[in-house]
């Protein structure tokens, strides 16, 4: 009996976690094979590809993602540390709810957002041209498509620092204070080393989210220099209907990703170089007057960038006729179903990911020498690559795969929550590695030796330490989920009507008005579910 | 792997619906503006269910080229008896794929330019114009050769010919005007180009948060501000050289070809159960006989000097070159 | 109360050898049945490795590991006749005690009504009377090894290993819990494997001792044997006689 249970464990973490990368690979190898086997019609389109256009193309999209991320992780490093060192900043948690909301914002929204202010017409516009001499000509162009990145990245990136400074343990602090280190050297010493093995993972996801930017960067990028490789995919799946062409650029998008990500890995330090979500209760840190000043400035700074589009947003949506909005039929309808899904796609990514962290950690734990074997590799870094496959690719290659098995449209709703669930699992992956692995430090022998293991070591062992972390993980997903667009956006489905689908249509009929309430409610929405976790994580603090 | 295939297909069979385009049913695909409870989907269905006794289910998509794409992907499996929505930018290439059926009929219908085509039927037209903002900018060009080289200082916001409509709608507008010296062009006007847009509700939503005193739209836009908003102060500038005509169509599938009912539905399309919907919620000029007038606000718009129209055919053959000599002006 | 299967058996490490990135380890040894064999040995020797070879935690490179005779070097942790008390994380944190002590009967935590009399038994037994539904952290640090030793006791196994289990308490703690240790090897007759840095510690209460240096033990015998003149010579040297 005993036998069975401990051998029974011992390959169960592993298994789900092989389950779960074989759904991934499903996912993305099937939607590959239906666009490839589609493609050898006219494989032409594939060789085609690579021309100098493709090269001006791709580098334009490594170039602006390399600066995005730049600019949105480095300032991040600091206003993280400047919120960890005063946790009674005033609406300190507040603001990292905040900073949650952005993620779930339709592109669009976000970029009119951001031109409210510093665009020709923004609330700034009239300073900046008495400052500069001459009409403020707007940020069209590189400036613009840096500056919506920033808002989209810098506030994810601060939350992902901040939960890494924040598995410093409280002895190190109380040292720190007690040996009189200052600002600079607790920094050098303590922050920075956690800082830096987060870096690399942080610096990654950011870059990935920027590479596959499409509707920001044609929008506020001022021409067509301006084009990133999603846009040429977009492009030759839609209009071309060109499958070869199309799963060659996703193909070089993920090849130039990989290579960009490698060397970011490199940056960091040790093995296990990933940032996280995590939950870890928090302690005090005395800092200098000179250093609250400064500090305080930073975090104002940084708030004032990334809520000031969302005042924008929440100004514009306010003129909307809302208490019409909130009784239409098809608002309601659309807010259910995109609740329904998001709730959906959360509760799969958070399983997925679960699976994940787990057998990573439990193959970490097999595994003798430094080196990671592949496996290992792939459920924790690996798994992130999928967002780099641009979800109208999933979606033509599943749609062509299926077409001649099933009603295509009946399908929809499963591919909406199946993709959401998958692109969000990196963000889900963060909010639950460090919490699982330091349970496991904590459990691992104990379990072993009393051959705990399976779904009971989860229901039993595991599950308390892991509610909080699978509420933030799950709340993220859901976040992303709700602002998505995904697959939808390609075949559309009267059967799937999401909030953000509504936006758009409402935009696309002169509408503007609806679509800033619809806005407007997407972003409490998230708001709301950001309140939520952080509150479920409260209570169940084990 | 085998289990989540298996959950899938599972799934597929639970959800899989009964076959459709059964007698008393008619499958129309179509993009969602038209079916929105704003648009004229709901009324259409209702007009023609009450006509035929049968029963109409709508499916509909993003826009004319998804509606396309899909299609093709469908191949002659599709349920659409009717396709609906697409332009004539895109008939050369629908008709290409061997799916659609030559109607049989002469439909009565009332286009710029007249209209001959075995296989589309046209429900309604527009033009491409440059709307301005009068508040911003009292006197607007009065031709396409003035918007090119005017002052660089009073932008327009336009759409991407790689990903929209009405960018490609530019595209051939310029093309038409300028001929073989519409890279030149491009590349004077770009000046003004304050940027370009994926698609038609980014740019209009700069144009309408006031970041350009111009946009690239439809000489219709006004009429919506006139008769939904109550305001004129969004108008189509007259160009001297004419305007580009966009008509969308509808056409039958191989596959509703055996369906009685979508011949029935083309014809009731060009009739007034379909025509008097049109103006107010497509914002287009109906392309058949109407009962009811325009509203008169409709009387105030632009009325092109000249149609500008490339066939469809020279559109499919021209359209890589011509994105690519846009792409190379704007570029540089 | 002392049933068949509770009674010592024999512990024997034969020609094991594993390695430890740089470090290197050699294992030919055996521990007497029913008896307290005290592991002593400078920091970094092995002490522990050997504890982690016969609890299962580290595989054997080479040679095999023999419980009762039969070889167990094949087998997962659990399936082990053998229960270990580490230096901490001997409690989940987020169960009481009752349910600590009750994992030792069922890993899924069902227990029957026996487990039930069975674990407030041990808990009796262990001085933890009245304190079952307390949580770990409701305990002193003495009090959290108690209910680690209470649940080796439900568990019924031949072997005890015991990994430096008492090194964070204070001296007049550590002596109860030697004692303790001592009592309940002796009704329940246990073969016990006792990692220890005091060598008070293996007087007070071990028959044997091992002393073990760089990878290899280097003296056994019974534990008056090490403490006389005629001790090894390193062992003498690690506990400062000459």
């Amino acid at each position: 009996m005993a036998d069975r249970v401990a051998s029974a464990h011992r390959d169960a973490r592993v298994a789900a976690g092989i389950v779960a990368l074989a759904a991934i690979s499903l996912l993305i190898g099937g939607a590959f094979a239906g666009l490839a086997f589609e493609g050898l019609r006219d494989p032409s389109g594939a060789l085609a590809a690579f021309d100098p256009y493709m090269l001006r193309v791709a580098r334009f999209t490594l170039w602006q993602a390399l600066l995005s991320t730049l600019l949105s992780v480095v300032p991040a490093l600091f206003v993280a540390r400047a919120l960890v060192r005063h946790p009674h900043f005033p609406g300190r948690g507040l603001i990292l709810q905040l900073f949650a909301v952005p993620l779930a914002l339709p592109a669009l929204v976000a970029a009119l957002g951001v031109l409210a202010l510093y665009g020709r017409a923004g609330y700034f516009a009239g300073f900046l041209s008495t400052a500069g001499g001459e009409t403020w000509p707007g940020i069209y162009g590189l400036s613009g498509i840096l500056v919506a990145h920033v808002f989209f990245n810098l506030p994810l990136a601060t939350r992902l620092f901040v939960e890494a400074l924040q598995t410093v343990p409280s002895d190190q602090w109380r040292l720190a204070s007690q040996l009189g280190m200052g600002a600079r050297a607790g920094f050098r010493l303590i922050e920075w080393p956690v800082l830096r093995q987060a870096l690399p993972g942080v610096a990654g996801l950011v870059f990935m989210l920027c590479v596959t930017s499409f509707t920001i960067v044609l929008t506020l990028g001022g021409g067509p220099r301006a084009t990133t490789l999603e846009v040429a995919i977009y492009q030759a799946l839609r209009f071309d209907f060109d499958p070869a062409r199309a799963t060659a650029l996703t193909a070089l998008q993920i090849v130039l990703t990989l290579a960009i990500v490698f060397v970011l890995s490199r940056l960091g330090a040790g093995a296990a170089a990933e940032a996280n979500l995590s939950v870890a209760p928090r302690r005090f840190v005395s800092a200098g007057s000179g250093e609250t000043v400064l500090n305080a400035a930073l975090i104002v700074l940084a708030l004032l960038f990334v809520a000031g589009p969302m005042a924008a947003t929440v100004a514009a949506g306010l003129q909307a006729d809302l208490a019409r909005l909130v009784m239409e039929p098809a608002v309601q309808g659309a807010a259910l179903t995109s609740l329904v899904l998001a709730l959906l796609s959360a509760l799969l990514a958070a399983a997925l990911s679960m699976a994940l962290v787990m057998a990573r950690q439990a193959l970490a734990l097999r595994r003798a020498g430094t080196r990671r074997p592949l496996l290992e590799y792939l459920a924790d870094t690996g798994a992130g690559f999928v967002l780099v496959v641009p979800p109208i690719v999933v979606g033509a290659g599943w749609f062509i795969l299926l077409r001649h098995v099933a009603d295509v449209f009946a399908f929809a709703p499963v591919l909406v929550v199946t993709v959401n669930a998958v692109m969000a699992m990196p963000f889900a992956l963060r909010a639950l590695r460090p919490a699982y692995d330091a349970a496991s430090v904590r459990h691992e022998r104990l379990c072993a030796q009393l051959g705990i293991g399976g779904w009971t070591r989860f229901r039993l062992i595991d599950w308390p330490w892991l509610r909080r972390p699978l509420a933030t993980a799950a709340a993220f997903a859901m976040a992303l989920s709700l602002g998505d667009l995904g697959v939808i956006a390609l075949f559309g489905s009267d059967a799937v009507q999401t909030l953000p689908y509504l936006l758009l249509a409402r935009m696309g009929s002169y509408r503007t008005a609806d679509a800033a309430g619809l806005a407007l409610m997407l972003g409490l929405a998230c708001l709301a579910l950001m309140f939520l976790s952080a509150r479920l994580a409260k209570e169940a603090k084990p | 792997m085998r289990t989540m295939l298996l959950s899938f297909l599972s799934v597929a069979a639970l959800l899989a619906t009964a076959p459709a385009s059964a007698e008393g049913r008619l499958t129309i695909y179509t993009y969602d503006s038209f079916t929105a409870e704003w648009g004229p989907g709901p009324q259409v269905k209702k007009n023609f269910e009450a006509e035929c006794g049968c029963q109409v289910d709508f499916v509909s998509v993003a826009d004319g080229v998804a509606l396309l794409n899909r299609v093709k992907l469908e191949g002659v499996s599709t349920k659409a008896d009717i396709v609906l929505g697409l332009d004539t930018n895109l008939t050369a290439e629908a008709r290409a794929t061997g799916l659609f059926a030559a109607h049989g009929a002469t439909p009565q219908v009332n286009v710029p330019g007249g209209w001959n085509d075995d296989m589309f039927v046209p429900y309604d037209y527009g033009y491409f114009a440059v709307v301005y903002d009068t508040e911003k900018l009292p006197t607007p060009p009065a031709s396409l050769k003035e918007l090119v080289e005017g002052d660089a200082s009073r932008k327009i916001v336009i759409q991407d010919p790689r990903t929209s409509t009405p960018g490609l709608g530019l595209l051939l507008w310029v093309r038409s005007v300028y001929g073989d010296e519409a890279g030149a062009a491009w590349e004077k006007l770009k000046r003004r180009v304050l940027t370009v847009t994926p698609g038609w509700s980014e740019a209009y939503g700069l144009f309408t948060k006031g970041e350009a005193p111009m946009v690239l739209s439809y000489t219709t836009s006004p009429a919506y501000h006139m008769i939904a908003d109550k305001t004129g102060r969004y108008q189509a500038a007259a160009f001297a050289e004419g305007h580009y005509l966009q008509v969308e169509v509808a056409g039958i599938t191989v596959a509703g070809a055996k369906n009685p009912l979508a011949e029935k539905f083309l014809a009731f399309m060009t009739g007034p159960g379909f025509q008097d919907t049109v103006p107010e919620t497509q914002w287009m000029y109906p392309a058949g006989e109407t009962d009811t007038p325009l509203d008169p606000a409709f009387d105030k718009l632009v009325k092109p000097a000249k149609t500008l129209q490339f066939s469809p055919q020279e559109v499919a053959d021209n359209r890589k070159a011509w994105v690519d000599e846009w792409l190379a002006a704007m570029s540089r | 109360m002392t049933r068949p299967e509770a009674s010592g058996v024999e512990v024997r490490l034969d020609k094991v050898t594993f390695s430890y990135g740089e470090t290197a380890f050699a294992f030919d040894v055996a521990f007497r049945p029913g008896c307290i064999a005290a592991i002593m040995g400078p920091s970094g020797s092995g002490k522990s490795t050997l504890l982690n070879l016969v609890a299962g935690f580290e595989m054997p490179q080479t040679g095999r590991v023999l419980i009762g005779g039969r070889d167990v070097s094949g087998d997962p942790p659990a399936a082990r006749p053998v229960s270990m008390v580490f230096q901490e994380n001997n409690l989940f944190a987020h169960l009481s005690v009752e349910q600590n002590v009750g994992l030792g009967r069922s890993p899924s935590l069902r227990l029957s009504g026996g487990d039930r009399d069975a674990v407030a038994q041990a808990l009796e037994r262990t001085g933890l009377g009245g304190k079952g539904r307390r949580l770990p952290r409701e305990l002193s640090g003495g009090e959290r090894q108690r209910v680690a030793l209470a649940r080796v006791l439900v568990r019924e196994r031949p072997v005890l290993l015991l990994d430096e289990p008492f090194a964070s308490l204070g001296p007049a703690l550590r002596e109860d819990m030697l004692d303790l240790v001592a009592g309940l090897q002796a009704e329940r007759g246990m073969t016990v494997l006792f990692v220890t840095h005091q060598p008070e510690d293996a007087r007070r209460i071990a028959h044997d001792m091992t002393f073990i240096d760089a990878g290899k033990p280097v003296a056994s015998g019974p534990v008056g044997d090490f403490f006389g003149e005629a001790g090894p010579e390193a062992f003498r040297r690690y506990i400062g006689l000459s």
